[in-house]
């Protein structure tokens, strides 16, 4: 297979990369994913906890099993991987500048797929640059991929899904969560994220957050403390806390960069995390040969990424005439159907807004 | 409000769907799905061997449970996601219930081992006895710990702790 | 440290054992693994210190973009430690200073 030429370039060999790979190759297109990491997967493989929804989207089955699974029919169908590569840019007549194993290469692609996901935002406070205050993800990746406690007593900050998820997995693999703070009244997580953790014993400390990371070379401590309705810390409230690392769990935002320097538009959605690449219903930016999915186009979940990858994938597919108009609309009304269950309730509410909004404003911008 | 929170009470489990009736409770050993958010779900609904767990279409529909129909056979236990399920038998002899709870933690807790029986928040609530520790292929790494408890606490305790 | 056992994940199938250099110390280190994670289970928690106000730092978002991990590998400075593998016998240094060695 030919480095330097491909129908379908996929940047991103996480879930929404993989799907849409393996849609386009089981249609017929050469396809070459490009990942900087040296294992394909993306976040999957640190998913050890089994995933919602329905049978259709892999419900209870570990995220790393679906990994696996993906990468199996990745190699079945011999779709080009090329790893600890790095997708730089995009220019001229569809080339995407690669650098790899210290070699600069053009990559032509008729079409691409920017999957490139989401990094975990920061939360400022003093001492945050301590060694010992990571990101939830990073120690997720650290416990759950690479076998490594980084720590042993923890203050988690944050109860969303990931606070939460992340608090019971660090007590699966030894350490114990001395407490998890959330500054609004009310835990913005899944409930039974959160049963998990409290039935062992993890106090969730509501309308609290850190005001400080303490030690000399690294976290020795924590002081948390509570806040009023306007998230202003009231006098008096400090307690502080022994533990040896803090985890950073207040959201992701969407990895745009390259989608920026393909110039395709982007628009700020609070909602999804912030800046992202409006797109329409086929998955396909403003740039015509450019298409996105995945958390890049708003923060979810893996099983709206690879719902979204696949979509890609089969417009891709659809774009370069391996598939007729019929067969196509009727693959991404399933899709679609699919991937709606997954953005509906209380908490996808928010989300599908959200998206729907998205192709709404990519009609409205194309048009003028 | 309890769920907002993380902890459950009792009279919040007693009114969500997934309560298979205090009939059943005091008959059998039934599955309790205590399972409160409209969260796209339903693999309870799928694994069920004898379709006793109704979800349906939306799959943000609240799982509930026909008592009659339940076999107490904990498969629901291990597929559940969210670790919300547990099979309780309030009359398991004179003096005790049984309660099989989701166990995902090292140690495991030994058969016959004396534990500590912990609710919903995490607080002790009364000393509980391992009576089986199951595991199973299909159960995927999720292990099943039946505790036997005094039966005034077969519905609070929820999670155990080996001292 | 390292987590022997646990619930849900076997570490079989991991690469070998091999040893590295951490700024003069040898620690034991599986081939393959990111750095970072290598240093992280041998203790060590500092990686560098800031050249203006030699603040401590470590890892942080451990995915290659916040560049907090940088070290020195092999004699190659602000190497990404949190997803470059481990080779037998590299030598990894903090790059404090850095600026007035280049």
């Amino acid at each position: 297979m030919n480095k330097y030429d491909t129908e379908l370039a996929v940047v991103g060999a996480g879930p929404a990369g993989l799907c849409t790979a393996i849609e386009a190759a089981r249609l017929g297109v050469e396809t070459t994913i490009i990942d900087e990491h040296v294992r394909p997967g993306g976040q999957l493989f640190k998913q050890i906890h089994k995933f919602f929804g329905s049978y259709r989207h892999h419900a209870g089955i570990r995220g790393y099993t679906i990994g696996q699974q993906l990468l199996d029919e990745i190699e079945k169908l011999g779709v080009q991987v090329l790893l600890s590569s790095v997708a730089f840019g995009f220019f001229e007549d569809g080339i995407i500048g690669m650098y790899s194993s210290g070699k600069v290469f053009p990559l032509r692609a008729r079409k691409s797929v920017i999957a490139t996901g989401a990094i975990e935002k920061p939360l400022i406070f003093k001492g945050w640059t301590l060694p010992g205050v990571m990101g939830a993800g990073a120690v997720q990746t650290m416990i759950n991929v690479h076998g490594v406690l980084p720590g042993t007593r923890v203050l988690m900050v944050g109860s969303g899904n990931v606070g939460l998820i992340v608090s019971y997995q660090l007590i699966q693999a030894g350490a114990e969560v001395v407490a998890l703070v959330e500054a609004l009244p009310e835990v913005s997580g899944w409930h039974v994220h959160a049963g998990k953790i409290c039935r062992l014993g993890v106090p969730i400390l509501l309308s609290h957050t850190i005001e400080q990371a303490t030690g000399r070379e690294s976290v020795e401590g924590a002081v948390i403390a509570e806040v009023d309705g306007d998230f202003i810390v009231k006098k008096g409230t400090q307690r502080k806390l022994d533990v040896d690392l803090i985890c950073v769990a207040v959201g992701l935002r969407p990895l745009v960069e390259l989608a920026r320097l393909a110039s395709c538009h982007l628009e700020y959605v609070p909602g999804l995390g912030g800046f992202l690449p409006l797109h329409d219903e086929h998955m396909r930016t403003s740039k015509e040969d450019i298409y996105v999915a995945g958390d890049i186009t708003g923060i979810e979940e893996a099983s709206t990424a690879m719902e979204e990858g696949k979509l890609a994938g089969i417009s891709a597919a659809h774009a370069l005439g391996k598939l007729n108009d019929e067969t196509y609309t009727m693959m991404s009304r399933v899709i679609n159907t699919n991937m709606h269950e997954l953005r509906l309730g209380t908490f996808g509410e928010e989300r599908r807004k959200c998206k729907e909004d998205i192709v709404r404003k990519f009609a409205g911008r194309m048009i003028s | 409000m309890a769920r907002a929170e993380g902890v459950l009470t009792i009279e919040e489990i007693r009114n969500c769907p997934g309560w298979p009736g205090e009939e059943s409770i005091e008959k059998k050993r039934v599955a309790v799905l205590e399972c409160v958010e409209d969260i796209p779900c339903n693999p309870c609904e799928e694994i069920c061997p004898v379709g006793a767990i109704e979800v349906g279409s939306p799959i943000t529909n609240l799982p509930t449970v026909d008592g009659e129909k339940c076999t107490g056979c904990n498969q629901c236990i291990a597929i559940c996601p969210g670790l919300a399920i547990f099979v309780v038998e309030k009359n398991h002899s004179e003096q005790l219930s049984s309660i099989s709870i989701p166990y995902e933690l090292l140690p495991l807790p030994e058969r016959g081992e004396r534990v500590e029986g912990l609710d919903r928040s995490g607080e002790w609530v009364c000393d509980a006895q391992v009576e089986r520790v199951l595991a199973s292929k299909k159960f995927d790494r999720t292990h099943i710990v039946m505790v036997t408890v005094e039966k005034k606490f077969c519905h609070d305790v929820r999670s155990i702790k080996i001292p | 440290m390292r987590i022997e056992k646990h619930p849900i994940l076997d570490y079989e199938g991991k690469g070998s054992m091999v040893f590295i250099l951490v700024n003069g110390r040898e620690i034991e280190a599986i081939e393959g693994e990111p750095i970072a994670a290598a240093i992280l289970a041998s203790g060590i928690k500092v990686f560098r210190h800031t050249p203006k106000l030699n603040s401590p730092r470590g890892v942080y978002c451990a995915i290659g973009r916040c560049t907090d991990c940088v070290m020195k590998v092999n004699g190659i400075p602000s190497i990404r430690t949190c997803i470059t593998p481990v080779e037998p016998g590299m030598i990894i240094e903090s790059q404090d200073n850095v600026h007035e060695q280049v």
